[in-house]
């Protein structure tokens, strides 16, 4: 067969408005264009932008806590009760209102519509309306700051029955807010998730199998699938600690005495409430970490110029953890009490999570071998997740069983440890799928020296921060406490080296200006980027305008291979895009 | 914890089943073809986005219906658990929301046979009963508070109230769609528009009766065995 027949028969193909084209929604006015707007794009933009401003007061947070633990009662503002709510908030924010809503609301929208080649989500307006009950539950959260008493410093955890008591910072007003906050982000939530999975579902443009998404649509999708059906755990647990603190009923509050004083609670259950906790909380983790896995394979492919080793694996191994993760919220239990029998299941369970994940390492380092890596800011911060995620899961291989996790339960150890897995290494990809994403969002680059001084500072300090901490915790330092007082089996070496870890936190929030100041910067004065500035291949490289214009495309792209084919023999780049008519004699995933 | 367990199997096998239709299974780097081959090419039938949507949303209710039972389950081993006696009123509720079920069943059926004036009455029928079904559960709630059972008195009121309330409030949202579908049925227009929204309805009706019957049974005490046998296969 010749070229000019393959070229023909290529033409020959169906046109692709075979799929069904949808229907969208066309603004009219700014408002509808910038503010009540239907377009995902837009809706990611504004999602990212409220998760990273809340994510800053986070931060901050951050500095008071470890403020007070280099220099205990230094401080006139931070006393015992605005150090737990510091505590709190900073685990919240960070988990629930950054993290998952960055990942899912901010990436998951941008990016899937594009990747999948749809014009927009399935369900634009309930799209819409997902950030508008998110923004309205960030508002409730932060509000809390302004109440009576403050908000509640009962641990991200609230725990049940000291985050209704009266001894909890913000027992009147800062738990209620809390609870009414978070079943709200959880209704924008299913509202957005249900989005996000069907328009994986029934989006996808023609050609474009499952097994042709780029990971970072799996990682998502699964993702997505989990938090839905995790996020009811929560749902429900805060609904019954609700009605607990309004109402008087007995769900979680057991029969209690406060001050000399039988409080009106009887019989209720504290360790349900942490099992409906944990039935989100774990899955939680993974929600988080799935979308990183996905996105830092597609950053590793592509500046590697390499096709990622292992796809079906890759797909395999995310589906298997994301149901792997359903089954071991025990594993946050163990100091709770609990049968053997269960805690030997969830131990069983939990470090059965280590082989599909301990494949995505393989994977991802095989990638890299003999590959021509370019060592640009996104791919920087692809390789410090990697470091950091392996890191992070060793020392998870510890916590997971009963026997480690007992005594080291309520240590620093465990902080370091959740930090490293699921702070900084989700953390290091948000950074650099910003980094690569931006010249499709904007039209510029942002500026590779300032990316990479920023690279440097915030993994080597993010090390200083972490990495003692370990250390810390297996000398015992306990984790939640607001200051230590004379303690006789913690030397005082231990006081040297927490000033040592709160220099290096001060330093790496700092230097977080340095890449907002690139962001604001490069959005106007950035070099032009053009299209496809990395020579990627995958669909949202390919659209006719950057940045995409309404609609994403002027017609469906037709899909033709896979998302990997980089440094393929004899095309005419280094690399293949998806919706590239096929080669003669080729034959793709 | 028996519960989730159940609910778990089902979602798990229906999407294990799901990735197998679509090929998951398949490694097509390994089939040598010519492009025409190019697997994909061919489009799988789709059903509607809205079908599919609804059947996402539907397994997310259904996680929060069965995490409210498992607690209620739970919770039900403590000593200090008092079931409320079962108002009479819940008898006449589930035959009502049978009704709205059954009415909106013939509803859809009749939009598919583009009946229009059927159609209208039958859904009139269905939301009708519906309304009824929630005034019979104030009702019931009346009666339960009339005789001192608060929610604050015992969990098993608590659970009471929550669970009726819970799948109330479901079904508030449900007849939001049905007066939007009502909508589209009066004012004429796209019959396959209407008939798919019509069919939607009748899908989350079914849905909503189910755990509907399946609560009674547990607020009536039938589960309780359900509970033992769950214990014991878990000690």
């Amino acid at each position: 067969m010749t070229d000019a027949t393959l070229g023909e028969k290529a033409n020959a193909l169906p046109p692709p408005a075979e799929v069904e084209d949808v229907e969208l929604f066309h603004p009219k006015s700014w408002w509808t264009h910038y503010v009540f707007s239907q377009d995902a794009k837009i809706i990611a933009i504004q999602y990212a932008g409220t998760a990273i401003a809340i994510g800053l007061v986070a931060l901050v947070l951050s500095w008071v806590i470890r403020l007070q633990l280099a220099f205990p009662g230094a401080f006139a503002f931070i006393d015992a009760e605005h150090y737990y709510q510091a505590v709190t908030m900073h685990g919240m924010i960070m988990v629930v209102y950054l993290l998952t809503a960055l990942f899912l609301g901010g990436f998951g929208n941008y990016l899937i519509p594009l990747m999948v080649g749809a014009r927009d989500m399935v369900f634009p307006f309930v799209n819409m309306l997902s950030y508008w009950v998110y923004l309205l539950a960030t508002l409730v959260l932060t509000s809390s700051f302004f109440v009576p008493g403050g908000p509640t410093g009962a641990g991200w955890t609230l725990y049940p029955p000291q985050a209704i008591m009266t001894g909890t910072p913000g027992h009147d007003y800062g738990i209620v807010l809390m609870l009414v906050s978070l079943i709200l982000f959880i209704v924008g939530f299913t509202m957005g998730g249900l989005n996000y999975v069907v328009t994986v579902l029934q989006g996808r443009t023609r050609g474009m199998t499952l097994m042709r998404l780029p990971l970072t649509v799996w990682g998502i999708f699964a993702a997505a699938v989990m938090a839905l059906l995790a996020f009811p755990g929560l749902f429900v647990a805060c609904v019954m600690l609700l009605l607990d603190r309004t109402l008087g009923t007995s769900f979680f509050m057991p029969s209690i005495v406060e001050g000399g004083e039988h409080l009106k609670y009887n019989g209720g259950s504290p360790i349900l409430f942490q099992h409906l906790f944990w039935f989100f909380g774990h899955p939680e983790v993974y929600i988080v970490a799935l979308p990183a896995f996905g996105i830092v394979s597609d950053l590793i492919a592509t500046h590697a110029r390499k096709n990622i080793f292992g796809y079906r694996m890759m797909v395999w191994a995310i589906v298997v953890i994301g149901v792997l993760s359903m089954v071991v919220w025990g594993h946050h239990m163990y100091v709770s009490g609990m049968n053997p029998l269960f805690g030997f299941f969830f131990a069983v369970t939990t470090l059965a999570i280590a082989l599909p994940t301990a494949i995505k390492v393989y994977n991802w380092v095989l990638t890299l071998w003999h590959a021509d890596i370019h060592f640009t800011t996104p791919m920087l911060f692809a390789l410090g997740f990697i470091v950091t995620f392996v890191n992070g899961g060793i020392t998870g291989l510890y916590l997971g069983n009963v026997i480690v996790d007992v005594p080291l339960s309520a240590t620093l150890f465990v902080v370091a440890h959740f930090h490293m897995v699921m702070g900084v290494a989700p953390v290091l990809v948000v950074y650099g799928a910003i980094y690569h994403w931006f010249p499709k969002i904007t039209g510029r680059m942002l500026d590779e020296t300032l990316g990479k001084i920023h690279f440097w500072i915030t993994f080597l300090g993010a090390y200083a921060i972490f990495f003692p901490m370990h250390y810390l915790g297996l000398v015992g330092v306990p984790r939640r406490f607001y200051e230590m007082g004379q303690t006789a089996f913690v030397p005082q070496s231990a006081a040297t080296l927490n000033i040592f870890i709160t220099v290096a936190a001060l330093v790496v929030g700092a230097a977080q200006a340095i890449f907002f100041f690139n962001l604001f910067w490069s959005l106007r004065r950035g070099k032009p980027s053009g299209s496809n500035p990395w020579r990627a291949t995958t669909l949202e490289w390919q659209t006719p305008e950057t940045p995409p214009g309404h609609g994403n495309w002027h017609d469906l792209p037709i899909v033709y291979r896979w998302a990997y084919a980089y440094s393929v023999p004899g095309a005419p780049e280094d690399f293949l895009p998806q919706n590239a008519p096929p080669l003669k004699g080729e034959h793709s995933p | 914890m028996s519960v989730m367990g159940l609910f778990f199997i089902l979602i798990a096998s229906t999407a294990l089943w799901w990735l197998a239709r679509q090929g998951v299974l398949q490694s097509p780097w390994l089939e040598e073809g010519e492009i025409a081959d190019f697997p994909g090419a061919e489009l799988l039938p789709r059903p509607p986005a809205a079908k599919v949507g609804l059947g996402v949303f539907l397994a997310v209710a259904g996680c929060l219906f069965s995490l409210l039972c498992a607690a209620f389950f739970m919770r039900m081993e403590s000593p200090d658990w008092v079931s409320p006696p079962v108002p009479g009123i819940l008898w006449f509720n589930t035959a009502v929301l049978i009704a709205s079920s059954l009415a909106l069943h013939l509803a859809q059926r009749a939009a598919g046979r583009r009946e229009t004036d059927s159609l209208r009455s039958w859904l009139l029928v269905g939301g009708g009963c519906a309304v009824l079904f929630l005034l019979g559960q104030l009702w019931a709630w009346r009666e339960l508070s009339a005789a001192g059972l608060y929610a604050s008195t015992n969990p098993a009121n608590a659970f009471f109230y929550l669970l009726t309330g819970t799948h109330a409030l479901h079904l508030i949202g449900g007849l939001a769609a049905l007066a939007r579908t009502a909508r589209k049925a009066w004012s004429g227009g796209n019959s396959a528009g209407l008939a798919s929204s019509v069919e939607l309805c009748a899908i989350y009706w079914h849905f909503l009766l189910f755990v509907w019957l399946l609560l009674f049974a547990m607020l009536a005490g039938w589960a309780d065995n359900f509970g033992v046998i769950c214990r014991r296969l878990l000690s």
